[in-house]
Formats: C-alpha cells, structure tokens, sequence
C-alpha cells in the first residue's frame, strides 16, 4: 500500500493546559481532499497549522507526506503550500517582488514568479506594492505565494473568503481538485466543501466528531456542528 | 520526584548554618581596622559567590533544557535563577551597609566586584517579565531558557569588562579578599560559603517540590472537573 | 545559508529604503537627545570623559528604536510564519537580521557622529573623530549581534517595548565600557591613547562571545 499523504493517529494539541485539538485520526490518500468543518474555536486553524508545521504536535502520531512530525518538519516545509487568513505578503513591497523573495528562499527558479503571476492574473499589477492592492487581489498572490514551489500538499483556510467567482474559477488550477494535489480544506461553506471533498471531518469542541468519506455525510448532519 | 534526599540535605544546611554563624560570632577575630562591622564580610560575601553560581547553574540548566527538550530543566534553571535574584538583593544590601560603614557610603563605584554585580543583577531582573509576558508554556520555557544561557555567559564578561574599566580609573593593588586571609577567618569564611550553598540548594529542593506539587495539584484538578 | 541571509537582508534592506521607517528615526532621536544633553548639562561643549559617555549612551539608546523595530515588517505584514513554512536556516535568519542592524547603525554613525562633533564638542576636538572608525565598527558588531537575539527573543513577549530596552541595555554595559573607555583619551585629544588596545580587545571578545552565542541560542526562538 502506497504511503498516504496524510495520517493522523489521536492527534492532540494544548495550548498551555487548555485542550485545543484531541483524538483527530484521519487518513487522506494522496491526490484526496479533505474537508475540515466544525465552528469557530473547535480546533481547524489549530489542525492546519499543526500539519503546516507551524505548531507542534503533542500527542498522537502524525505523518505528513511520509515524514513524521515534528521530527521532519523540515523536510514537510519544502513540499507545503499554506494559505492561512494572512496573505503573508510584505505590504511594502509589489508582487512581484514578494514572489522572487520566496522564490529565492525556497530555491525555486526566477520565471516560475512570472508564470505563477499570470495564472493568477496579476500581471498587470504586479509592479504596485501590495498595500495598494484589494483585498482579492492580495489574495490571488497570496495563491501564487503558497504554490510558487508547486507543493504536493496544499493547506487552505477558508481560500476563497476574498474571491469573486470569476477569480475563484481562476485560481481553480492551482488551488482547486483539478490541481492534482493533495488537499486540506478549512471553510465554513458546508454544501461546497462538502461537493468538493472526498472525506470530510467535523470537530466539535477541540475533538473529533467525525471523519468519514464526504458522500457519507449530508449537509443537515455537519451543520449539526454549529449548533 | 524532588524531594530525595531533602531530609539529611536540609538537616546539613542547619548545621552548617549554626557552624558558620558561631564561628563568625565567637571564633573569628575582629577585623584591625574596621572592628566588628567587617564581619558582614562572612554574609555578604558568600551570598554573592552563591547568587552568581546560581545564575551560571541556571545558565547550564537551560543548556540541559534546550538539548534534551526536558521541560523540568527549565523549571530547575528558573527556580535557580529566582533564588539567585533574591539573594542578590542580599547582596546589594548587605554590600551597602558594609560600604557605608567602612567608607562612609551607602553606595562606591570604585568597587569593581559590587558594581559588576549590579549590572548582573539589574539584568536578571528582567527575567521575570520576560517570562510571564509569555504565554505558551512551550515557548515560555524555551525562551527563557536562551535567557538564562545568554546571562549566564554574560556574568563573566561583565565582571572582566568592570574591572578592566576600574583598573584603568583606580589602579589597586591585589583585591584584598584574596588569598591573604588569616587562618581563622579563613575557616570561617569557607564555612560560611559552604553554609550559603547547603542553604541555596535547600531552599532551590524545597521550591521546585512545592511547583511540582502544585502543578500536580492543578492537573488533578482539572481532571475532576472533566469527569464531574 | 550565506544566500538565504542574503536574501532576506535584501528584502529588509529594500523596504527599509523604500518607508524609511529605522534609521531616520534612530537619526532623529540621536540629534534630539544631544540637544537634550546641551540643555541638561548645560555645556556649551563637551571634553574627555564626560563627551564619550555622552556619544556612546546616545548611541546605545538609538539602538533600542532600531531593536524594537528589526522585527517589526515580519510582525506587521510578511508574518513570521512565511519566514518559517519556507525551510530558512535560523542562522541564516539570524545572520540577516544582525547585518541589517549593523547597516543600520552604520547609517545611523554618518549622521550622528558628525552631528555630535558639531553639536556638542569643542572645535579644537573634532579633527579627532577620524580615529573613531575602528571602535564604532568593533561596537556596531556587538550591537548588531546582541540587538539581534533581543529582538528575537522579545518577539513574543506581550510587552516587546519594554522588554527590549530592559535586557538590551544591561547587556550592552561592557561594550559600552569598552568603547566609552577606548573614545576617551580622543576625545580629550590625547592622541597616545594608552589602554586603548585593551579596550578594543575587549569589545572584539565581547562581540565574538555574543556571535557565537546567538547562533547558538537562536535555533530555538521563533519555531513553536
């Protein structure tokens, strides 16, 4: 059996005492999406900056793209694209130039930043600092950003928050089931996330409530999370 | 998990005391010139030696914390550097008194070893807020342990940097707590210093058994509630 | 490593052009604080002594806005979180960061040094500063290098503006012994400056202990 990309065994976190993820077991397979819903405060940010690297697990075994975590996570860093709430662009400086610096530090090859601006259809104002920009428009960067290195893994939260349609359709080829990668999924859009994913989990509370294949589960029953 | 061995330790550092403090009472002579004040010598003194080794020891316990990842290497190194920063204050104090009373001064700048250590000491200081603006315990105790190790290495330069500066200003002759002690205040002084330590490392069991028990205590706590 | 050091100097080096945001503040603040000293010591020129405590305590506090702000762009906008997802070398990170303060405080000297001969010292005196190149480089490594870990480890401290000024400036005494004590005899226009290579010796350990120190240590601030 292939390695998968994912796997989570009674993940637990803690900030300080408090609990703020616990028992999460999960097993995405490669090129799968997973789709994590739950209200504000039961723990998604928390799981997504846990498998991003970015915080610590402190119980459980986790094992991202066949590296486990923490001990890898310098390995897991190369083969990541995160898309959290910050763009995680420098206001200060365009695009372009946010682009060539990450360019730069992950290794990657000068025109790949002119490539990555065209999918994402900020050419034309790729030279304006971002603290010009909309808020849309940070977005797409901060989609450029995230895939510079094409990453097999891409953590999203809440990608489409900032989209128009139209830019949502876009970016469908970096960020979108089409990109060939494998997925994690934060949003509060439970019909969408749910059409989109091929499992899903739901939290409640820092803990798991369930994670099942997406089909399984209806619409009624995750908003059942929020109440 | 702290308290092997408290039992013959502490009962040491009480006897040790009561040694040191009826030798510098009714065994060491009275000092030529400076009469019984200069008898603070034996506190004031020892107390510093113990401040500044525990601040080093905080300093290799955080080394300790860092590499292993232990998380009760911090709490050693903090309850280490919070006993040290009391004892400083010992220090400044009972160094004030002695200043005043020999060269009429509450406080001398040409004393390279008391004005080193306050610098040491107003450093150290900042410890506390450092640590408790910090929230995750994680964190807390990493970066405080890359205080305690950055400090740690500082004591030393510092006191070379100070007496550098002073030497320059004040030409002195050798320190006159060197090795010229006299035989009885000699004993008396290495009693008290090893009074001052038994003392340090007592207080230092006796503090992290009582955060060990109260951590417990909290965890127990919580645990009920969760099931109640 | 040198390249990815490299890179996120530049980065800061070019938004540091572009909002001038540090050195024009640590400027600004050093000439202010020599006029305050004019009015407080009420000295129309200063001499010995009392002019290198003068210029190093300025310069020690200019430090301090230069400190607090190192990290400021990754806390304000880039977030530190992308200098962590990309695998950056927390040497290189740490390499970088020291550099754009030094340059800083490199800048900050070209302005204040010579604001400082005008303002504050006899004329007779400011043929001496050109000697002062050695010790303000010597000083600025120290600085740059210490500057750097305070910054780092005042990152995720809840009250960053008053930690950083409280750890850097205990830290920053022998270095301010050191080059206080070597610019003395210069500034009393004692050109056999006896002592001055024991100084400078000083300040080169200071700054070798506290580079190694901080690659050391600074693996294991910012990650969680």
């Amino acid at each position: 059996m292939a390695a998968a990309a994912i796997e989570l065994e009674r993940l637990e976190r803690r900030y300080g005492e408090r609990v703020a993820l616990r028992g999460v077991s999960v097993r995405v397979e490669v090129g799968q999406t997973l789709v994590v819903l739950g209200a504000n405060g039961a723990g998604k940010t928390t799981l997504l900056r846990v498998l991003a690297t970015l915080l610590r697990p402190h119980g459980g075994a986790c094992r991202v793209l066949g590296h486990d975590l923490p001990a890898a996570a310098w390995e897991v860093r190369g083969l990541i694209g995160y898309l959290g709430h910050d763009p995680l662009l420098y206001r200060d400086l365009t695009g372009r130039e946010n682009l060539g610096y990450h360019a730069r530090l992950r290794g990657v090859a000068p025109g790949r930043v002119g490539e990555q601006l065209k999918a994402v259809g900020m050419e034309r104002r790729a030279d304006e600092p971002v603290r010009e920009l909309s808020k849309g428009m940070v977005q797409r960067l901060a989609v450029a950003r995230a895939t510079l290195h094409d990453p097999a893994l891409l953590l999203l939260d809440e990608p489409r928050a900032n989209l128009d349609p139209g830019a949502a359709e876009q970016l469908e080829p970096l960020i979108g089931r089409g990109s060939g990668r494998t997925r994690v999924m934060v949003t509060h859009d439970v019909e969408g996330g749910l059409t989109e994913a091929d499992l899903a989990l739901g939290l409640r509370g820092a803990s798991q409530a369930f994670a099942l294949r997406a089909a399984g589960v209806s619409p009624s029953e995750a908003r059942g999370l929020y109440a | 998990m702290y308290s092997k061995g408290f039992r013959p330790l502490s009962i040491a550092a009480v006897l040790a005391t009561g040694t040191a403090l009826a030798l510098i009472f009714f065994y060491a002579p009275n000092d030529a010139d400076q009469g019984f004040i200069q008898k603070i010598f034996y506190v004031h003194v020892p107390m510093a030696i113990v401040a500044l080794g525990g601040f080093v020891a905080g300093g290799i316990m955080g080394i300790r914390h860092l590499r292993t990842g232990d998380r009760s290497w911090d709490m050693r190194s903090y309850v280490a550097i919070h006993l040290s920063i009391i004892l400083g204050a010992g220090v400044l104090i009972t160094g004030a008194i002695w200043a005043k009373a020999s060269w009429g001064h509450w406080w001398v700048w040409d004393e390279p070893v008391l004005v080193s250590f306050l610098v040491v000491w107003l450093l150290y200081c900042v410890y506390y807020p450092l640590r408790y603006s910090i929230e995750d315990p994680d964190r807390q105790a990493r970066y405080s342990s890359v205080f305690a190790i950055a400090a740690g290495a500082f004591v030393p330069i510092n006191f070379v940097a100070v007496r550098l500066a002073e030497a320059y200003t004040h030409p002195r002759v050798l320190s006159q707590t060197g090795g010229s002690l006299p035989g009885e205040m000699r004993l008396t002084f290495l009693v008290s210093t090893l009074a001052m330590t038994l003392l340090f490392v007592t207080l230092w069991k006796l503090e992290l058994t009582s955060k060990h028990a109260s951590m417990q205590l909290k965890r127990l706590r919580r645990r009920l509630e969760a099931t109640a | 490593m040198i390249r990815t050091a490299a890179t996120i100097l530049r980065k800061d080096l070019r938004i540091e052009l572009r909002t001038r945001e540090s050195v024009p503040a640590m400027a600004l603040f050093t000439v202010t604080v020599y006029v305050l000293f004019h009015f407080g010591l009420d000295r129309d020129s200063l001499d010995g002594e009392l002019a290198s405590g003068v210029l190093w305590v300025t310069l020690l506090l200019a430090t301090v806005i230069g400190v607090s702000r190192l990290f400021a762009t990754e806390r304000e906008q880039g977030g530190i979180d992308a200098l962590l997802l990309a695998p950056v070398d927390r040497t290189a990170l740490f390499l970088a960061k020291a550099a754009a303060l030094f340059l800083y405080l490199l800048a900050l000297e070209v302005v204040a040094v010579p604001a400082f001969g005008l303002l504050l010292l006899g004329p007779d005196l400011v043929d001496t500063l050109p000697e002062l190149p050695a010790i303000l480089l010597l000083a600025d490594v120290g600085l740059a290098s210490v500057g750097a870990l305070v910054a780092a480890l005042a990152i995720e401290t809840r009250a960053r503006e008053l930690i950083v000024p409280l750890l850097l400036l205990p830290l920053l005494v022998p270095l301010l012994i050191g080059a206080a004590s070597a610019t003395e005899p210069l500034l009393r226009g004692d050109q056999a400056a006896e002592g001055l290579g024991r100084f400078l010796a000083l300040l080169a350990a200071y700054d070798a202990v506290f580079v190694l120190i901080a690659v050391a240590v600074f693996d294991f601030l910012l990650d969680d």
